[in-house]
């Protein structure tokens, strides 16, 4: 399960980012894909990039409100919140864990022989603070004269769109090297940090700072597909608290807000098949993988 | 047929959150469609945001 999910990943990133002309045109793919939603953390501004990513459409959105309001166009972000709202409802955070290319670079990352570390429990409401003062308070309040506001999640914090696309597009375009001043040297900093973090430590950004992954973590309770416990089953012996990559201890939270649904715990750890996987209450399969054959209510 | 062999049916209860706010977010996402915001959003995808990848 785990190859599958490393194919997965890979396949995802390659879907997000498949614009593989920029060698020649030097420039972001500008076609009409563009209209669709990247699930995870994928910076479009990135030369390869072929989606819009949800967080840099719902801040630009938000800065630039009052001027759209006032030329009679209501882009409030319906589109963009109802594209990720679809995606939270139905997979929550296994985007994190199956379809996000910074999570799966910094799971690379964190195969680098090091001696490896846990993140303060703490730190993961960090990132709800992100989501709600950069991404939505501070765009949305913070205007110049005009009424423009600023994307400040990723002008002042994004690691994605420094690896991305800053650091890419400084190679591709030699001319934007001499506008390059306090910005982008914080954000290198950023990046570097969370880099060299997620070598000691396992997705230090999406536990600490996604925004992204803290939207999709709301729907963690209702999420269609999900993780299920079956605690007659349990016996506690606390193997799924071992193989967790988000430091989760699913026999004592299975609804965490952390649990990226890799599925390491269910076939990884449990030996005793209480831990199995469904869509809005319909069983798939157990931990042994035996299919089970939904019935009935009473049937 | 062999009745030793262990019952793997199950019953279960369809969650209906997911299904009722699946449709919440599908609405948001037709009054988006409704009033053209894809097109703004792709325009805005178009460009490269200088500032926002800590250039300019």
């Amino acid at each position: 399960m785990e190859a599958i999910r490393k194919w997965v990943q890979v396949m995802a990133g390659f879907l997000m980012n498949g614009a593989w002309t920029f060698p020649w045109t030097k420039n972001i793919y500008r076609g009409p894909m563009k209209v669709l939603c990247a699930p995870g953390l994928n910076c479009y501004s990135c030369p390869a990039a072929t989606t819009y990513c949800p967080l840099g459409a719902l801040q630009h959105l938000l800065a630039s409100v009052r001027l759209n309001i006032a030329a009679g166009q209501y882009y409030l972000g319906w589109y963009v919140t109802g594209s990720i709202g679809l995606l939270g409802v139905f997979f929550g955070r296994m985007i994190c864990g199956w379809a996000c290319p910074f999570g799966f670079f910094q799971e690379l990352l964190h195969k680098i022989p090091s001696r490896k570390f846990a993140i303060p429990e703490a730190l993961r409401y960090l990132k709800f603070a992100i989501l709600l003062i950069f991404v939505i308070i501070l765009p949305l309040l913070a205007v110049d004269e005009f009424g423009l506001g600023n994307p400040w999640f990723c002008k002042y914090i994004c690691p994605v769109g420094t690896i991305e696309a800053g650091i890419p597009l400084l190679i591709l375009q030699p001319s934007l090297r001499e506008t390059i001043g306090f910005l982008f040297f914080n954000k290198f900093v950023i990046m570097t940090g969370f880099i060299l973090w997620a070598i000691i430590a396992s997705r230090p950004f999406c536990r600490v700072a996604c925004p992204l992954g803290a939207f999709y973590a709301l729907f963690s309770k209702v999420q269609a597909v999900k993780l299920k416990l079956e605690k007659s089953k349990c016996t506690n012996c606390k193997a799924c608290h071992q193989v967790c990559p988000m430091g989760v201890k699913f026999n004592e939270s299975p609804d965490h807000t952390e649990c990226i649904t890799c599925l390491a715990c269910m076939h990884r750890a449990c030996k005793f098949d209480a831990i199995s996987i469904e869509i809005c209450g319909v069983p798939l399969t157990s931990a042994r993988g035996k299919h089970l054959v939904p019935l009935k209510k009473n049937g | 047929m062999n009745k030793n062999i262990p019952e793997q049916r199950t019953a279960f209860t369809i969650r209906k959150a997911p299904i009722v706010l699946g449709l919440f977010f599908l609405g948001l996402l037709l009054i988006g469609i409704a009033i053209d915001e894809p097109s703004h959003v792709l325009e805005q995808a178009k460009q490269i945001c200088l500032n926002c990848i800590g250039i300019g």
